[in-house]
């Protein structure tokens, strides 16, 4: 994680992990989801759903904080985070 | 892939009509995230959502009662807040949330507006307000902004549009605040909020028309939520005529007024059948 100043207590600090599901079927492909991830774990994918649309892809599942953020912002329901155990991406 | 192959559950599935999804609403279309806040604060509220009810009017984000999972109504052009307020007064228990765009309440249902603002009557009022008619094809209306694009104004809107947050303040509403998509954590504590108090509360949200109004003014819509990025200031607490919309001088946004005064349906007991309101109490 990026930091303009590293807090003194950043061993001790456990960020949570998520792990985003995209549903594909739903997406219209606007984009705001990969623009707006704090952490740029989205990318367009390269595949076209049923209905000419381009879904994003996973880039980097690691970076996902589960923040919530593509879910609240995304106007198709297409995609979420669901919190995973913080040890599970180790 | 797998992802994609096992049936996935969005966690606001119990409160869609899932059949109907995807809506009908355009790709960059800000309503459904409008519409997405509404239903995180109504889950995130805990008011009783079997005595909550949607009411939309008619245009585009008038979609929204058929696409919610509570009892809704799509009512008649401009009528949504006349339904709302002869709900609420039929059965007070409700809370009664009226969702709809600018065009339906401030054009053709402008005088309901101001009314039902004016009685205190116990609404929660969101209107997604896009600057245009998005539904009929782009044309200017009373939120469209001075010398803008649209199908009815090539050269320019000559006309000065209306502040809505003002327009609430002034009629007296009893809240008031204005958010963009891009806000929407203060978006959705904003209508949690509103949902939770007395009075009629208004919340107008901005969201891009990429189809109607974003192509005749050069603004894709990652572009609008750029702009929503950059020229958005936050200022709670700021007064109603305080509150710019404008591209060049920067947009207000926040929490401008709240207020507690008593509701339509208090000052009718208390009034008209005060040995009822001394029963009940």
């Amino acid at each position: 994680m990026k930091y303009w100043r590293i807090p003194f207590d950043v061993d001790e600090i456990q960020t949570s992990r998520g792990s985003v599901t995209i549903i594909e079927e739903r997406c219209k492909g606007c984009g705001y989801c990969i623009a707006y991830c704090p952490r740029d774990v989205l990318e367009l994918s390269d595949r076209y759903n049923a209905k000419g649309y381009r879904p994003p892809a996973v880039k980097k599942p690691e970076a996902c904080v589960n923040c919530h953020y593509c879910e609240i912002i995304c106007p198709d329901f297409a995609i979420f985070s669901e919190e995973l155990p913080p040890d599970a991406m180790e | 892939m797998e992802k994609s192959k096992k049936k996935a559950a969005h966690p606001l599935d119990n409160l869609l009509r899932t059949d109907r999804i995807p809506h009908i609403w355009c790709a960059g279309c800000g309503i459904g995230t409008v519409f997405s806040s509404s239903l995180i604060a109504l889950q995130g509220s805990g008011i009783d959502l079997k005595k909550t009810v949607m009411v939309s009017g008619i245009g585009c984000s008038g979609r929204a009662a058929g696409y919610v999972k509570l009892d809704s109504y799509h009512t008649t052009h401009g009528r949504a807040i006349p339904f709302a307020t002869g709900m609420k007064l039929a059965n007070p228990e409700l809370n009664v949330v009226v969702f709809s765009g600018d065009g339906d309440l401030f054009a053709i249902g402008g005088n309901h507006f101001i009314h039902a603002a004016r009685r205190n009557v116990d609404l929660t009022v969101i209107c997604v307000n896009n600057l245009n008619y998005g539904m009929t094809g782009g044309q200017a209306a009373a939120t469209t902004p001075s010398m803008a694009k649209t199908t009815t104004t090539p050269m320019g809107n000559p006309e000065q549009p209306f502040s809505l947050p003002l327009l609430a303040f002034a009629s007296g509403a009893s809240y008031v605040a204005r958010w963009t998509i891009l806000h929407t954590r203060d978006l959705t504590k904003s209508i949690e909020e509103a949902l939770l108090r007395k009075g009629f509360s208004f919340i107008e949200v901005l969201a891009p028309c990429p189809t109607g109004y974003g192509r005749r003014n050069r603004e894709a819509p990652l572009e609008t939520l750029r702009l929503y990025q950059e020229r958005t200031i936050t200022r709670n607490g700021a007064h109603p005529t305080e509150a710019t919309l404008d591209i060049n001088k920067g947009i207000t946004v926040g929490k401008f007024f709240e207020q507690d005064r008593p509701t339509c349906v208090e000052m009718y007991d208390r009034t008209c059948r005060p040995s009822f309101s001394q029963e009940s109490a």
